[in-house]
């Protein structure tokens, strides 16, 4: 299988008033065509910096980032993101949300099209009947789902998702795993999925990639073997509760680093 | 029943104010040089219809041509300020300062700098004061847009004129319409400011000076209360205006 994704030695600071402050350094990872990578981290380690450098959004200071076999010097279409908070935007409806990105990536397809496509995946997520309503008018489990399908509504090559569960209770959460998954088998896309969720990275991903503290470098892959299909109580299995294990000590380890540089 | 709420209690509302208005006069037994009362206005009303008319469509087209520029002006100087930082840090202390600055003394300023031209100095007048807050509230609207907005589109490589078009504009919309409701009425300040300091026997600033003049105090309330009730007119036309462009903005009641 190829990777799609190809992160490749990249180094990246930001600056501020007291100096560079470096993020992320050296990191490398590989996510082949079709798979999951979740990256899980210790607080403030540079991962939403990751995601904006896989969209294109920032340029690394040095390293380089290559989707589909291309290197990513700007924006690309053929990417979807999806956050922590929603953003609808409140004055369109559920369903003019979803349409957005088409707007922008194929402002000539008939409009009847384009809403063809968005509640194909409306209803895939469960959101039928709400395409009229106002983001305000859903509940936030809700809301996510409806950016999910904005962030795939124009079938990117590549999904990025930046903690999209974050904010939701712990069963609204489960799910919403379980709409990842369910979506994942009608709609191809490789994906980039930050977390804090350690259970959320085993279910949803295909590998973990654990990232050290700031600057943060590749500290540890795990290679999800997942004991039969991928439902909640799979998780209980003690081939999951071992691999969480491991990824909790590699947490531990990871801000341990940290730690030790605030001294 | 809800329009009839809608529309009932605001004019109860006036009609209770003016009775007590009334009430007020009589109790104290004040002559109306000292303060009219509603019925002392009516017989002005009839007597200066014509000129009221007149003089109150001076003072409003006036008002709305300040008003059209300082929209115009305070959102463009809202984007340099909403998108550039350098641009905000430069420019926020000369508007605070020029905000700061009462706009009565600017009026024989501005009477010397176009000297005779007094359309265009009362539209000027209503401008200067009244485009500050439209200018703040576009500026604070545009910076604080959360970035994740911006990088949907951004992601998609979008425009920047596409990403302001499709959401920094309608974002912004509700504060910009917060920010016209307080600028109409300012506006209106700035037009009877030249119209009364600086007379040059237009509107209803110099219907109010000829009361004053004339020694005809009745006619100098009903002017206060021809401007009230204009500005009342203008600002609706702005609610008008905000539901029709923001109205999603208004959280419908669970």
């Amino acid at each position: 299988m190829t990777n799609l994704i190809e992160i490749k030695g990249v180094t990246h600071a930001f600056q501020t008033p007291n100096g560079p402050l470096p993020v992320l350094d050296d990191l490398n990872m590989e996510v082949p065509e079709g798979e999951l990578c979740a990256v899980v981290g210790p607080s403030g380690c540079g991962k939403s910096t990751l995601t904006r450098l896989i969209a294109g959004l920032l340029k690394p200071d040095a390293g380089e980032v290559w989707l589909h076999g291309e290197q990513v010097r700007e924006p690309r279409n053929t990417v979807g993101m999806a956050f922590q908070n929603p953003v609808l935007l409140e004055w369109r409806t559920i369903l003019q949300n979803v349409i957005l990105p088409l707007e922008i990536v194929a402002p000539k397809m008939p409009k009847a099209e384009k809403e063809a496509r968005a509640l194909e995946l409306l209803a895939l997520v469960g959101l039928e009947g709400f395409e009229d309503k106002r983001p305000s008018a859903l509940s936030g489990g809700m809301r996510q789902r409806a950016s999910l399908c904005r962030a795939i509504v124009h079938k990117p090559d590549v999904l990025i998702m930046d903690e999209p569960f974050g904010a939701l209770d712990a069963f609204t959460r489960e799910d919403l795993w379980q709409t990842m998954h369910a979506l994942r088998e009608k709609e191809p896309f490789t994906s980039v999925l930050i977390t804090h969720d350690l259970r959320e990275s085993v279910f949803l991903g295909d590998q973990v990639i654990v990232l050290s503290g700031r600057p943060a470098t590749r500290q540890f892959i795990l290679d999800v073997a997942f004991p039969g299909p991928r439902v909640i109580d799979g998780l209980f299995a003690t081939e999951c509760v071992d691999m969480l294990h491991t990824l909790r000590d590699q947490i531990r380890i990871a801000q341990g680093r940290t730690t030790e540089e605030e001294k | 029943m809800n329009a009839v709420r809608r529309i009932g209690v605001p004019i109860a509302a006036i009609i209770i104010f003016l009775m007590f208005w009334e009430f007020i006069v009589w109790i104290n037994g004040w002559p109306n040089y000292k303060m009219a009362s509603p019925s002392d206005l009516i017989p002005a009303y009839v007597k200066y219809w014509s000129l009221f008319l007149e003089m109150g469509w001076q003072t409003l087209w006036r008002t709305v041509a300040g008003l059209a520029i300082a929209v115009l002006v305070g959102t463009f100087l809202g984007m340099l300020m909403g998108f550039s930082r350098t641009v905000r840090d430069g420019l926020y202390p000369l508007l605070v300062g020029f905000n700061a600055i009462p706009k009565a003394t600017l009026v024989p300023v501005i009477a010397l700098i176009f000297i005779g031209q007094h359309d265009l100095n009362t539209v000027l007048m209503a401008f200067m004061i009244s485009f500050f807050p439209i200018a703040v509230s576009v500026g604070i609207g545009l910076s604080t847009l959360e970035p994740e907005y911006r990088d949907i589109l951004r992601s998609l490589g979008a425009s920047k004129f596409t990403i302001f078009s499709k959401i920094a504009l309608p974002k912004t919309l509700p504060e910009f319409f917060g920010a016209l409701k307080v600028a109409v009425t300012l506006a209106f300040i700035g037009t009877n400011l030249v119209e009364i300091v600086s007379p040059h026997g237009r509107g209803l600033g110099a219907l109010f000076k000829s009361g004053e003049t004339n020694g005809d105090y009745p006619l100098m309330f009903s002017v206060l209360i021809a401007l009230a009730f204009l500005g009342i007119v203008l600002y609706y036309a702005v609610v008008l205006l905000e539901q029709i462009f923001a109205g999603w903005a208004e959280r419908t009641e669970h």
